[in-house]
């Protein structure tokens, strides 16, 4: 086979596999991927069953133990409008009221059930707000 | 002090920009002075910034709470060592880091070219795109991330470096991953200044090589110390999470792993240029992606630094570093033209160029996935993220023939390879690879097939960097007679790079074997216990036999005050194995009541852990403090102006109380096969990565006669 021709082959057999996979890829984030929203956006329309990762900050005096549960509020970063979530699995070292945290979630009820070892805390130093003048 | 920093950075920036134009002036008038005093000005800047540098290192060791920077991060009871290095742990002092560091290696590559007197045309180019990055981000220093700001009235005390960070090698991370994102601009200006003066051969890849490879050492290294913190400190018992900064590590690594495989096709074939020249380039850019990522809170992570002013600004940056790239190679792209063509699909040069597709497909994969959130709001309107098992879906495949390639590539041949010599060279390797996984089985390990395989590949993968060592060795001593030590370092020594980078590809292997063995056969428990209470993880039995308490015993010297554990017997079938003593360490928060600052501040997990070279016992305790907290609240409201004596020793009361009468406390237990040899494979990876960077010496560099190749290619062929 002519060289060039046989160059072209393979180049536009790589690009068709590329495609396929990056269009694989494309597709599996958008259908795996969970909604990120938060307390207020729960609170107006979260589907049962369906996942979301709530982001807000934990409400001051919501924390509390319920056998290997913790149970705590998380509320909007600038407002007071908060949801109850019912978690179990590990808890960050960070965590802690008024900490910004990112959950996965699902609506059981009128609870938000976080999804086992999803909690992430924010490391609180790094957001510090600028003390110098 | 403060002015004398902020003086110095003013100057620094001044210098950055006349480094710059000289540069650039010096090269369009073909005026040798003008370039010589631009690459001056870069000595020069990086004096002035070292001098800042260490003016900001000797405030927080000093302690000068006039300094914002000291008091927000910084406090008289954190420990000498971290006061020292928590210059880093702040948005403005990493900057003055990042900034520091590439100034001192663009110094270094620049004196290392003109003492040789290399790229000589390149050079001032390169010169202007260094002066450029490095009067970015002091121009960011100075009007928006400040180290120097001052207070009026500096308080006595600070806050202090967040606990989380008191751990010896998360001080090393830092100017680890710094290192390695600023070396990595290093190439990136070279390949810039090749694109525009034109001198598109190989020497540039030359000469920028050894700092590539530095680049991809101190990222390597500062993303294992980081996941050997996550690992020991942060309470999980994981090494990585696809966290978004994590990620932004590994964009770079991953690109920069490419290159350095691709730059040999270009310097013996003149193959890949315009390839090669991206992925310098691409490295580049995703190198300042990975600071920007950390410094704009954009994306939602453990790590970033949120509610920051220096967004804007960088998406400026990597706009033009990135359009700028794409522009100048889309310009040169006829004087990149290859060489050669791929003779045959069969041959070394295709195996690194699949490898290759691979890392810049996992670069894609951990890219998408991390910017997915930003991709979804702009398509869909809606934010939203995927989590590791997606990320797990792609990374798996694509490290299994990542591994396996690594086995192919050192015995593959150049040009055109035959069936016959390589079913020579791979018929012991491929016999370990099926090997080792039907072994598993049989010995009941598991049946889980990705394992498995990375098992068998990895198993390959070392056999053929073993028989690699063997044959190189003993056609060595065939020709001098050598003992199989002394023909072993000879053959080393003679051939650092090839051979640093088989130690590498087997470091690599046992990493990967590491990995997917813990990530695939541990078991996990969370349980809550009170005394006495045993739970079960894998074939163990974890009794809690009794809590600790300790109170100003700081064995650690991290600082905290007061620590709450237990201890843990560990026994298999009946017999003892192991006692672990897990226990959380509690920092004093001086903004609360007298006694309920011990307990209110910040706390950290300190691990229980039994590591050994099969498995790892990795144990973590969340104590329940409520009854500690409320009695704490109530001592503060009969005790408000407790003397710190008093406060301490009503605290220490409070907590002897809770080991006469501990309330059920909160346990995870993990049993993970394989975690050392992450650990070993990061430390041999390390080593050979030494290998390859360490300076030929002078009899090593010396050409070797013809008749002695000669002789070594026929004893070779013969092993």
């Amino acid at each position: 086979m002519d060289p060039s021709r046989k160059r072209k082959i393979r180049l536009v057999v790589a690009l068709t596999a590329a495609v396929l996979l990056a269009s694989a890829l494309i597709y599996t984030s958008f259908s795996a991927s969970s909604e990120a929203k938060s307390p207020s956006q729960l609170m107006a329309g979260a589907q049962p069953g369906q996942s979301y990762q709530l982001t807000g900050k934990v409400a001051n005096g919501s924390v509390r133990h319920e056998g290997s549960a913790l149970v705590f509020r998380v509320r909007d970063r600038t407002d007071n409008t908060s949801v109850p979530v019912r978690y179990t699995g590990e808890v960050p070292d960070p965590f802690r009221e008024g900490r910004e945290v990112i959950v996965d979630v699902q609506k059981q009820g009128s609870v938000f059930v976080g999804q086992k070892d999803s909690l992430v805390t924010k490391c609180p130093s790094k957001f510090k707000a600028a003390h110098s003048s | 002090m403060a002015i004398l920093g902020r003086a110095c950075l003013i100057i620094a920036l001044g210098l950055a920009l006349y480094g710059a134009g000289a540069s650039i002036y010096g090269a369009r008038a073909r005026k040798q002075a003008w370039v010589e005093s631009g690459r001056r000005a870069v000595y020069a800047m990086f004096g002035v910034v070292a001098i800042a540098f260490v003016i900001l290192i000797a405030a927080f060791i000093r302690s000068d709470f006039s300094f914002g920077v000291v008091v927000d991060h910084s406090s008289t009871t954190t420990p000498l060592f971290y006061r020292a290095t928590a210059a880093w742990s702040s948005q403005e002092g990493s900057l003055l880091l990042w900034v520091f560091l590439l100034s001192a290696w663009s110094s270094l590559i620049l004196f290392v070219l003109a003492r040789k007197g290399k790229l000589r045309e390149v050079a001032p180019y390169a010169t202007a795109v260094l002066c450029g990055l490095g009067g970015f981000f002091l121009f960011c220093s100075i009007f928006l991330a400040n180290p120097f700001g001052t207070l009026a009235n500096p308080p006595l005390e600070g806050a202090g470096l967040n606990p989380l960070l008191r751990y010896p090698s998360m001080m090393i991370h830092p100017p680890a991953l710094y290192s390695g994102y600023t070396l990595f601009t290093v190439p990136f200006a070279f390949g810039i200044g090749a694109l525009v003066s034109g001198r598109l051969d190989a020497s540039w890849i030359t000469s920028t090589r050894r700092f590539a490879l530095a680049a991809w050492f101190f990222l390597g290294l500062g993303i294992l110390l980081g996941a050997r913190w996550s690992y020991s400190e942060l309470g999980w018992g994981g090494y990585w999470a696809w966290d978004p900064v994590e990620n932004a590590s590994l964009m770079p690594w991953l690109v920069g792993t490419a290159f350095l495989h691709s730059a040999m096709i270009q310097e013996k074939r003149g193959m890949l240029k315009v390839w090669n020249v991206s992925l310098v380039l691409a490295a580049g850019v995703l190198a300042v992606l990975g600071t920007f990522l950390v410094r704009s809170g954009i994306l939602d992570s453990i790590h970033a630094f949120g509610a920051s002013t220096l967004g804007v600004p960088f998406i400026v940056l990597i706009a033009v570093m990135a359009l700028g790239s794409i522009g100048l190679v889309i310009w040169r792209r006829a004087s990149l033209r290859s060489e050669h063509r791929l003779d045959s699909l069969f041959s070394r040069e295709a195996i690194f160029l699949l490898n290759n597709l691979v890392l810049v497909g996992l670069c894609f994969v951990v890219f998408w996935g991390t910017f997915f959130p930003l991709i979804s709001e702009a398509i869909t309107g809606d934010k939203a993220a995927v989590g590791p098992p997606w990320f797990d879906r792609y990374t798996v495949p694509l490290a299994l023939i990542l591994v396996l390639l690594s086995g192919i590539g050192p015995v593959i041949a150049w040009r055109r390879a035959t069936v016959s010599k390589l079913a020579r060279y791979l018929a012991i390797p491929l016999a370990v690879g099926i090997a080792v996984p039907l072994l598993c089985l049989a010995l009941g390990v598991g049946h889980h097939l990705e394992a498995l395989l990375m098992f068998g590949i990895g198993a390959f993968s070392l056999t053929v960097v073993a028989q690699e060592f063997v044959r190189g060795a003993g056609a060595r001593r065939a020709m001098t007679g050598d003992a199989p030590p002394a023909a072993l370092l000879a053959l080393v020594r003679r051939n650092r790079r090839r051979y640093g980078g088989y130690v590498v590809h087997a470091g690599m292997a046992v990493l990967f074997i590491g990995v997917a063995a813990s990530s695939t056969f541990h078991n996990q428990r969370d349980a809550r216990l009170s005394p006495g209470q045993t739970t079960k993880v894998g074939g163990y039995d974890v009794r809690y036999v009794k809590p600790t308490f300790s109170v100003a015993d700081d064995h650690r010297n991290t600082g905290a005050i007061i620590s709450l554990g237990a201890v843990l017997d560990v026994s298999k079938n009946g017999k003892h194995v192991t006692t672990l003593n897990p226990s959380r360490g509690y920092y004093p928060d001086l903004s609360q009541g007298p006694v309920s600052r011990f307990y209110q501040g910040e706390s950290t997990s300190e691990v229980g852990l039994q590591a050994g070279l099969r498995r790892d016992l990795w144990t973590a305790i969340q104590p329940d403090t409520t009854q500690i907290d409320r009695l704490a609240a109530e001592a503060d409201r009969k005790f408000p102006n407790a003397t710190p004596q008093l406060s301490l020793f009503i605290a220490g009361t409070l907590a002897a109380g809770y080991a006469r009468k501990p309330p059920p406390a909160t346990f995870r237990v993990i049993d993970s096969p394989l975690v050392t040899w992450i650990w070993l494979g990061g430390l041999i990876v390390v080593a050979g990565a030494l290998i390859a960077l360490w300076p030929a010496g002078l009899r090593a560099r010396r050409r070797a006669p013809a008749g002695y190749g000669a002789r070594v290619a026929r004893e070779l062929g013969r092993a």
